[in-house]
This record gives C-alpha cells, sequence and structure tokens, in this order.
C-alpha cells in the first residue's frame, strides 16, 4: 500500500475539518483566479479594441463617454459632428487614417454602425462568407451578432431607433441585407453590424420628417433650425461672415464649400448631393496618426479651437482600468485574507488531527516507518487538500467568469472567454502549494518528539 | 533467535529495572510472567526496538541493534518483528484488510491477498474485512491485533498480554495459532502476561 492512499484516507476521513478548509481554499482561490481573469481579460479587451486608434473626436463631452462610446461601442454617444468640420482633419499631415463612424440604430440591441471599409481593415476583419457592402443598407456582419442574431446571408432585418433593444421605432421602410459575415476578430466588431454611412443618413433623413422628437432627430432639427433662423452661431462664429453672403447670393460658397443657409432648404426638400455632403453629420472621427507630434499637438488644438472634442482612447482607458484596478485590488486583498485564514485553518485541523492520530502514527513507527515518512504522510494530506482545494476553486472562479459574461453580453456585448490555467495561475497555485506546505510542516514537528513506547502503552 | 545481556532500565525518580538475561533460538518460545510494575511492558519494547535500554545489549538474529542507525533500526523492526499489543492499535481511516494490507507493505512493500485471507479465516475476521475498526468487538479487535502482528512473517513474535480480553474457548484457540504460525515461520514468540490459562501452555519461563 502506498503511503499516498493512507493520506487520502486520513485526510477523508474528517470529513467536517477537511470540507471547513477546502471550503476556505476553495473561495479565496475562487476570488483570486476570478479577479485576475476579469481585469486581465477587460484589460485586454479593451487595449485590442482602442489599439487601431491614437484619437477620437466628437461631439464636446466626457472624454471617456467618447471613448466608451465610438470605440468600445458601450455607451452612448456625447453628440453629433458636422462633416466639414472634420475635412481639414482628413488632410492634416500628421493624419494616418481618419475614419468616420455613425451610428444610431440598433437590431436587437446590436449597434448598427455606418462607416468605411478602412474600419473594418483597423481591426483587420476579413470576410468569412459573403462580400463587402456596397450600397446603403447592405450591413456584414459581426461573427457574435450573427451567432446571437442567427444571421444568414441573404437576411433582411429592420432596424430600430436608438442603441438599446427596444428603445425606439423600427425604420420599417429601410430594411437592411445582410450581404457579409466576418470572421472572429476577438474585438469589438464582433459585436457590431457594420454598413456605410449612407445607410445611417438615409435612414435617419426619413425619420427626420416624421419624428423630430427624437434625441438625435431632436438635435439635428435643432441645428438646422439655428442655422436657419439667425447667423449667430458660436459654435461656427469663424464663418459667420460668409453666411451672410451666401444669404444674398452664391459668390463665395464654392471657394468656402459651406452651405449653412441651404440647411434650411432641405426642410423643403431640396437635396443636392453635394450639399448634403457637408452637412452630413458624423458621430465621431477615428484617427490614427501619423507621426508621434500628432499625439501632442492635435488633441490639445481641437479642443482648444473647435466645437469638437478629441479624446485619446489609451489614456481614458488607463484611467478606467486605474479605478477598475483599485477595486480589484480591494478584493484580491479581501481574497488573500482568506487565503491565510484557509492556510491557518489546513494548520490548526493537521495539528488537531495529528495529536489525535498520535498512537496511529506510533504504530506505523513500530511497522518501519521513520519520522520523516510521517512528516511525507502529514504533508501529502496538506498537499492534497491544498491540489483539491485549488482545482475546486479554479473551477468556482471560471464558472463565475461564465456566468459574469452572460451577463457582460447581454449588457454590453462583451463577451468573456473562459480559459484555461494561466502562468499566473500557476504561480499563485505554487503559492498555495508553498502555504500548505509551511502549514503541514509546522503542524507536523511533534512527529519527531513521538515517544513510541510511551504513547503505546497509554490508554 | 534473541539474546539479551545486562539489560537495566530506570524511569525516572524510581528504582532501576534489573532484567534476568534472555536467550532463546529459533522456533523456541518463552513466556515472561509478573506482576505489574515489574517492567514487562518496558522488556518487550526494548526487544522491539522501540526502547534504547539503559544498560545491556539486545542480538536478535546475531544483529546488534545498538549497532544500527535509527533508519536500520526502523527498517529492521518492520521486517523482522510483530507486536502485539495490550491496547489494540490500528490505523482508523482504513477498513481491516487495509490495515493488514499496510502493515504487509512495510518496509518489504509485499501485497499478498492470500496470506491476508487465510490469516483473516484462521482467526475468524474474514467476514470483517471490509468492516472498520472501530466497528469491531473486543475480541475480533484483539485477533486482528494478533493478526497484524503475524501477518508479516516476523522471526520474532512479541505479545503483550494477548489473551487478556478473550474467553477461554477463544483463549486456546489464540495460543494455538500463535504457536502454529510461529512453528510455520520458524519464529520464536515471547509472550508477556499474567493469564494462568497462557502458563500451561509453555514450558519456557521467566519470572520477573
Amino acid at each position: 500500500m502506498k503511503l499516498g492512499y493512507l493520506a487520502f484516507k486520513n485526510m477523508v476521513s474528517k470529513p467536517l475539518n477537511l470540507l471547513l478548509s477546502l471550503l476556505l481554499l476553495t473561495l479565496s482561490v475562487a476570488l483570486v483566479t476570478f479577479v485576475l481573469q476579469l481585469s486581465g481579460q477587460l484589460g485586454g479587451q479593451l487595449n485590442k479594441n482602442i489599439a487601431p486608434f491614437d484619437m477620437v473626436v466628437g461631439a464636446k463631452g466626457s472624454p471617456l463617454q467618447l471613448v466608451l462610446s465610438s470605440v468600445l461601442h458601450v455607451d452612448v454617444p456625447t453628440g453629433n459632428i458636422k462633416l466639414k468640420e472634420i475635412a481639414t482633419l482628413q488632410n492634416h499631415p500628421f493624419v494616418e487614417e481618419a475614419i468616420p463612424v455613425s451610428y444610431g440604430d440598433n437590431y436587437k440591441g446590436y449597434r448598427i454602425l455606418g462607416t468605411k471599409p478602412d474600419y473594418l481593415d483597423s481591426y483587420e476583419a476579413s470576410l468569412g462568407d459573403g462580400r463587402l457592402y456596397q450600397k446603403s443598407f447592405e450591413v456584414v456582419v459581426g461573427s457574435s451578432a450573427r451567432s446571437k442574431l442567427n444571421l444568414q446571408l441573404g437576411d433582411t432585418f429592420i432596424s430600430s431607433h436608438g442603441l438599446v433593444e427596444s428603445a425606439g421605432e423600427g425604420h420599417e421602410d429601410h430594411p437592411f441585407e445582410v450581404v457579409g459575415i466576418l470572421e472572429p476578430t476577438g474585438t469589438v466588431v464582433d459585436q457590431l453590424l457594420i454598413s456605410n454611412l449612407e445607410s445611417v443618413w438615409e435612414a435617419h433623413d426619413h425619420d427626420g420628417e416624421g419624428h423630430e422628437e427624437h434625441d438625435q432627430e431632436g438635435e439635428h432639427g435643432h441645428g438646422e433650425h439655428e442655422d436657419h433662423e439667425g447667423h449667430d452661431h458660436e459654435e461656427e462664429h469663424d464663418h459667420g461672415e460668409h453666411e451672410d453672403h451666401d444669404g444674398h447670393g452664391h459668390e463665395e460658397e464654392h471657394n468656402h464649400g459651406e452651405h449653412e443657409d441651404h440647411d434650411g432648404h432641405d426642410h423643403h426638400g431640396e437635396h443636392e448631393n453635394h450639399q448634403e455632403d457637408e452637412n452630413r453629420e458624423i458621430t465621431s472621427l477615428l484617427i490614427k496618426f501619423k507621426s508621434p507630434l500628432g499625439m501632442v499637438q492635435l488633441p490639445r488644438f481641437i479642443n482648444e479651437n473647435t466645437t469638437m472634442q478629441a479624446a485619446l482612447p489609451g489614456f481614458e482607458i488607463n484611467r478606467l482600468m486605474g479605478l477598475l484596478g483599485a477595486g480589484a485590488s480591494t478584493i484580491n486583498g479581501i481574497a488573500l485574507a482568506i487565503l491565510l485564514v484557509s492556510g491557518l485553518s489546513i494548520f490548526i485541523s493537521l495539528l488537531k488531527t495529528i495529536r489525535e492520530r498520535r498512537q496511529e502514527l506510533a504504530l506505523l513507527r513500530t511497522y518501519g516507518l521513520r519520522p520523516q515518512e510521517l512528516l511525507g504522510l502529514a504533508l501529502m494530506e496538506g498537499l492534497f487538500l491544498a491540489c483539491i482545494g485549488f482545482v475546486l476553486g479554479w473551477t468556482l472562479g471560471r464558472i463565475g467568469v461564465w456566468g459574469t459574461s452572460q451577463y457582460t453580453q447581454a449588457a454590453y456585448g462583451y463577451v468573456l472567454q473562459v480559459r484555461g490555467p494561466e502562468p499566473m495561475e500557476l504561480y499563485f497555485m505554487a503559492i498555495i502549494l508553498a502555504l500548505a506546505f509551511v502549514a503541514s510542516i509546522l503542524a507536523s514537528l511533534s512527529i519527531f518528539k513521538l515517544n513510541v513506547a510511551k504513547t503505546l502503552s497509554d490508554v | 533467535m534473541i539474546e539479551t545481556t545486562n539489560l537495566a532500565y530506570t524511569y525516572n525518580g524510581s528504582e532501576a529495572l534489573v532484567f534476568p538475561d534472555i536467550s532463546l533460538t529459533p522456533g523456541k518460545h518463552l513466556l515472561v510472567v509478573g506482576p505489574s510494575g515489574a517492567g514487562k511492558t518496558t522488556l518487550l519494547y526494548m526487544m522491539a526496538g522501540l526502547l534504547p535500554p539503559e544498560k545491556g545489549s539486545i542480538a536478535i538474529s546475531g544483529t546488534e541493534l545498538n549497532s544500527l542507525t535509527r533508519k536500520e533500526l526502523d527498517k529492521f523492526r518492520g521486517e523482522h518483528v510483530g507486536l502485539i499489543f495490550q491496547q489494540y492499535h490500528f490505523i482508523h481511516s482504513l477498513n481491516v484488510s487495509d490495515n493488514l494490507r499496510l502493515r504487509q507493505s512495510f518496509p518489504t512493500n509485499s501485497n499478498d491477498k492470500r496470506r491476508r485471507e487465510e490469516l483473516a479465516k484462521r482467526l475468524g475476521l474474514t467476514e470483517y474485512l471490509h468492516k472498520k475498526t472501530n466497528t469491531l468487538s473486543q475480541g475480533q479487535q484483539q485477533r486482528l491485533s494478533i493478526a497484524l502482528g503475524l501477518i508479516h512473517r516476523p522471526k520474532l513474535i512479541l505479545a503483550d498480554e494477548p489473551t487478556s480480553n478473550l474467553d477461554d474457548v477463544n483463549c486456546v484457540k489464540v495460543v494455538n495459532l500463535l504457536k502454529e504460525e510461529a512453528e510455520i515461520c520458524e519464529s520464536s514468540l515471547v509472550i508477556i502476561t499474567h493469564d494462568l490459562r497462557v502458563m500451561s501452555h509453555f514450558q519456557n519461563q521467566i519470572k520477573l
């Protein structure tokens, strides 16, 4: 018979002691691995999602909100910006790539994002099936969205207004058609339904006529009225002088490419493509810099000199993770305290059983076992417990990740993966084994002082 | 088989216990009798190498116990000495069969199932092999204790009051079993007792 078998039998012969020690150990391991996974995966996913872009330009408001809404697609946008305002940015020498995005509709909670195909390239998203969108109301579908919504190529769906499911009415007259399905990227793209910018505009143009009370349309309409009624736009004061002229004649309008007064005419049904483009609004512009100088100069320039704001995703996400990190370290602190208590409980329970089993240990000595082997027996018992506790705790932690993923997916479209053991967790296991080792050794020291003859004669 | 010379032991604050020399050839048995406190159990533990004698020396099969290192002594005892205790000692987390198996596996690592079954049958323990030791009756526990002293075929069987809890019938059975086993394994049997029923079965006796 192997000593391991005896150690195992000894361990399970005291189920209540075992249960208490295991419970404490399992709990602490579950907490630590859960928090590690959560912060690691969240951080990893956030960084992956913001990686393609250095700066976001959007309407004034909270920079974090701008990043959350336009890059990570978890929050509502700060507002809209006009295409003409970003024209200079798109051609700025520091800017390598500038991708406009526009959104405001969803299908069953999944956002419909209007953007250029460059957006997909930024995330290295490739088509798994079908083709890219070529005209309005054609849509390519991210892999998670596709499987959740159970969409096939050729399917059509009606989007609804707003970013949350059932928040708005449907755009019945403009059904979207699925023309492509994207390969999984592990980024936010997986959660999106991606179409061209015009789809978003056109859906809302028609909407705008009847539903001005809606937030997005409201803003839109309000802006137009301002243009129409007065010429004192604080946002556009640098162009103010031209608007008057524009009102009277059209001498300068082509030079400046500005058609503010025609906004009013849009209401009356005058559609000129050229004008439309300039007055179109997008939600934000995602920018990748060509030179690090852009990072230094452009955000400041935009924030100080325009009606828009520039936010740096890296900076905002670091700030966010700093806040989350404080919470994570608190939970880790609690988990470590529980871990120490569980080490103490292993120690006490072993100490107790070794006292109770003094005679059995003495008997084993008469069988020819050396004190070192008896120590090994106690050690094995402690280490068994640590291993079982770790495996149970790790499993519980992963179940926690899975459960949280169900929630985050439903609420934010973020999926947390249930992953195999990670190096950090193996270190953690080593710490637990070391703790159990020390506790077992300390509890077993009396084995070396065991007086076999006397112990066996004691009644 | 076993030879002791000039053995003596002193417990703190009491008079020195001096033991008569013992000399047994293989297959010969010895009964040690004497009143309580005469040092019967002390002698037994010294012979088992569990208690180092204060004076004198012990040799088993020609091996001087004093000359062995602690490690060698542990191994030697495990292999050559079978102990039957006055108080029963078992591993309570194991069942009867596993207790016997455990005794077989140290230090020689054997796992002789037939030996276990045969011994259990002769001691009337067959139907209790899969019971926990704490569910056994006094008599069953005593028989298990004897089985544990014999299972690994030791050269020297040391028994401390092996019959104290047995009725007359079982007492005779156990004495015969011990003698039989000793004969089969060519072991020497040293029994410490004050049980009068045992005395008539052994010629070779010393009194402490």
